[in-house]
């Protein structure tokens, strides 16, 4: 099974002001598990956007198939789906009223007589589930599909098309550990068959779990390709980021005994009955899987959905939060998960998103100060580190992790005194993590508090002082930090146990 | 943006200036130098007020993702509001300020169905268009109104030193429109909502308030515009105004003010508005019949949304590497 089946050679592309590729030549076998893996910016995309025909390289050559492109073939996407080569973005290209076997079969339906063969494409979707191991019934509607099974739709239409190679872009990040378990069954499954799976993803652990040799870039440049069971973790990361890196979690402080915020049998549409205290200068943590109730707590909290009951304390006052406006007016301030979608306006400057909540303070006469909105922007970017050239910058041209920090930045212009971070570090590389961590830890040693929601077991017992899990839109279990244990979470998250212990 | 000027940035920030003086060349040529006649020029500058008047509410509503069909309708309505009054020998300022009234009144009506009702923008000012209209022939009769003597005819016909005044008034709006949008923090909340709404709602500020202002200023100014219209001609007719919402937006779209919202500066609009009126006043020039003037118009909103579409898409691309 060593046969090569894809090759890039030497491929260089150039972007106006940019290199996003430089001389990189990778191989792939038939039927192996790859991961692809780097920081954001080392050229992943660029790469997978070549292999689909999205882009055309500057230089260099594709070996696929059999067949050979170079810069000048003007290989298409078309081209390259005709051969066999499959990507799985992480939005996914279905047509939510249309039925499952309608998906999988969209622009190639079966047809009888004129009319679309339905009987046909549901017992073809259905063979090629059963071969999978999956349970879906074709008639289903894609748009009342959880995220899992519409990942799995997207997976069996790349299958229905006798795909050869499947580029995976961080397929399980919405996914939860279960759904992630399922996942793999069926990656194996398709490898198994002779595909080979390009793997990309920010979780080192699953490249581990699940891949069988593992590439990585850094910069545009390609660095070195391993076998997974021949290379450490942070060997990997060292890697990725040019420096050997320690993954340790900086200092927990350990709250103090003052309660900041107290929520008390919080209940909307989608959670229930949810209490608990925030101390000042402490991190606490929101554990449980997807759709526990941990966004739709905090979501309840800053006012963006309707409470039902329950009410809200703010250092021991009781206070009304109908709107963002309000949580905001007592000094909350939330990082969502999507940051481009709920945190930023990437369409503007830097220092507008930055300034974005305190115009008003900033104006005068009705018209807003240009000289503070710099001199607010310019402290914050020095002091966040901000890696942006300058503030003028367009908030879309700058990585993942210095837009989190930007959105971090608009709530400390703020001067808020409780922070919600969603997803903290989601889709952000290795190195501006730590410096995530290391701010937040900064942030309650300056006495403002944290509330975290984490998917990542490690982050969430790393930074957390008290973790709080979820499971099913009620709390089911307060751990303080002596009895953080990744199977201990791992067991209330899933409801078999429950555990009130520390709910101070 | 200030690095690396490459020839697509030129393209997108001053191909709209290069098209102007395109045409104006053109024009001037074709017409053997008439079309660059001083009066020619004071000519376009006249025509062009009530379009630019009304365009820069219309860049303010576009800026937040929105759009308002309506406003030819309310400038019709404020046409002959106008003349009524007028005729019954209402107080002139009185008359202005119930027209300003009543135009932003209907402006707040649009924001109201959009926000608290929540129907799209295309929905609710196309709706709003015909009803509106509706109430313009009711008001007259469907009969135009003229007759009266009033001070209301400076606002189209007279002159401070050798300026038109309505073009002063448009220059006016311009100037306060502006700084209104680039320094205010209304303003640049409209490229906010514009850009990301649901961010904006999260920053704590209020997107129902932006709304209901842009959709204010829009129908204020179409109101304003419809005055300056009926001192034009001295005359209110109630199908006034009809058409114009076509003019406006094609103006503001070639200003380089994007559909989808969140992106354009209203200083640019002014050139797009010229252009529509240098446009149209070569076209009469050249005795092009109106149908086919129509023609070339809708073709001219085609290109202009074309053209945006372009820029947004190569910078998708740009993004994405």
């Amino acid at each position: 099974m060593d046969e090569t089946i894809l090759s890039f050679d030497h491929i260089t592309k150039l972007f106006p002001g940019v290199r996003a590729l430089d001389d990189v030549s990778m191989q792939f076998r038939k039927g192996e598990i790859h991961a692809i893996v780097g920081e954001n910016g080392a050229g992943k995309s660029t790469l997978i956007k070549i292999l689909s025909g999205a882009y055309q390289p500057t230089e260099g050559t594709i070996r696929v198939l059999g067949s050979t492109f170079t810069a000048h073939s003007h290989y298409t996407p078309h081209e390259s789906l005709a051969m066999g080569i499959s990507v799985i973005y992480q939005e996914f290209n279905l047509i939510p009223y249309l039925s499952v076997a309608e998906n999988i079969f969209y622009g190639r339906e079966a047809v009888k007589g004129g009319f679309v063969d339905r009987k046909h494409m549901a017992g073809e979707t259905r063979r090629l589930c059963r071969e999978m191991g999956i349970e879906l019934d074709p008639r289903t509607k894609v748009k009342e599909l959880s995220v899992a099974y519409q990942q799995i739709v997207e997976i069996v239409k790349s299958l229905s098309r006798d795909v050869k190679i499947v580029v995976m872009d961080e397929p399980t990040a919405p996914l939860t550990n279960k759904e992630i378990e399922s996942l793999f069954g069926i990656v194996r499954k398709m490898k198994a068959r002779g595909v080979t799976v390009l793997y990309i993803s920010h979780r080192l652990e699953e490249v581990f779990q699940i891949c069988d040799r593992v590439s990585v870039m850094r910069d545009g440049k390609y660095i070195t390709t391993r076998n997974t069971s021949e290379v450490g973790i942070k060997e990997l990361i060292g890697f990725m980021i040019g420096r050997e890196l320690s993954q340790d979690y900086p200092q927990a402080a350990g709250g103090a005994a003052e309660v900041v915020l107290s929520v008390r049998g919080l209940t909307t549409e989608k959670i229930k009955d949810v209490s608990f205290q925030l101390h000042r200068g402490e991190i606490l943590g929101l554990g449980g899987l997807v759709g526990s109730g941990r966004s739709e707590t905090v979501r309840a909290l800053f006012g963006a959905d309707r409470l039902k009951s329950g009410q809200i304390a703010i250092l021991g006052k009781d206070c009304r939060i109908a709107s963002p406006a309000d949580a905001i007016r007592h000094s909350l301030g939330l990082l969502p998960e999507d940051r481009k979608r709920h945190g930023l306006v990437i369409g503007m400057q830097v220092k507008e998103n930055i300034t974005y909540g305190i115009l008003k303070l900033l104006s005068r006469f009705g018209l807003v100060s240009a000289a503070q909105q710099k001199r607010i922007s310019l402290e914050l970017k020095d002091s966040l580190k901000i890696k942006t050239p300058k503030i003028t910058q367009l908030t879309r041209n700058l990585s993942g992790g210095n837009q989190q920090k930007v959105v971090l930045a608009k709530w400390l212009a703020t001067k808020c005194d409780i922070l919600i971070f969603d997803e903290p570090t989601r889709g952000i590389d290795v190195g501006t993590k730590q410096e995530i961590y290391g701010l937040m830890r900064e942030l309650t040693r300056q006495g403002k508090s944290i509330v975290m929601i984490s998917s990542e077991m490690p982050e969430l017992i790393g930074m957390s002082d008290r973790i709080l899990i979820m499971h099913e839109g009620r709390v089911n279990g307060i751990l303080a930090r002596d009895d953080f244990s990744q199977e201990r979470i791992l067991e209330i998250a899933s409801g078999t146990t429950a555990n009130m212990g520390a709910s101070r | 943006m200030k690095t690396g000027l490459n020839f697509r940035d030129i393209l997108a920030r001053y191909g709209i200036l290069i098209v102007l003086i395109g045409l104006s060349v053109v024009f001037a040529i074709a017409t053997s130098g008439q079309f660059f006649s001083i009066e020619n020029i004071f000519n376009i500058l006249k025509q062009v007020a009530v379009v630019g008047i009304i365009s820069v509410g219309m860049t303010m509503v576009l800026l937040t993702g929105g759009i308002d069909l309506s406003v030819g309708s309310i400038a019709g309505v404020g046409c002959v509001v106008t003349a009524s009054l007028l005729l019954k020998g209402v107080n002139v300022w009185l008359v202005i300020l119930a027209v300003l009234a009543i135009s932003t009144l209907i402006g707040l009506l649009n924001g109201f169905f959009i926000n608290v009702m929540q129907i799209p923008p295309l929905i609710t000012t196309l709706a709003m268009m015909t009803s509106i209209r509706g109430v313009a022939y009711l008001i007259t009769g469907g009969l135009p109104i003229f007759g009266f003597k009033s001070d209301i005819l400076v606002l189209g016909q007279g002159y401070v030193g050798f300026l038109p005044v309505p073009v002063i008034v448009m220059v006016a709006v311009f100037i306060v429109g502006i700084v209104f949008v680039q320094n205010t923090r209304y303003g640049r909340y409209m490229y906010g909502v514009g850009g990301n709404e649901e961010a904006t709602r999260l920053s704590g500020i209020s997107v129902k308030k932006i709304k209901y202002i842009v959709y204010s200023i829009s129908g204020l100014l179409a109101g304003l515009a419809g005055m300056v219209m009926l001192a034009r001609i001295n005359s209110g007719t109630p199908k006034m105004g009809q058409g114009y919402e076509m003019d406006v937006i094609t103006a503001v779209v070639l200003g380089g003010v994007s559909i989808s919202g969140g992106e354009g500066k209203l200083g640019f609009v002014i050139v797009g508005v010229l252009i529509m009126g240098v446009l149209t006043n070569g076209l009469i020039l050249l005795n092009v019949q109106e149908y086919v003037q129509w023609v070339i118009k809708g073709m001219a909103l085609i290109a202009a949304v074309g053209f945006d579409r372009f820029i947004q898409q190569r910078k998708v691309k740009a993004v994405a590497a």
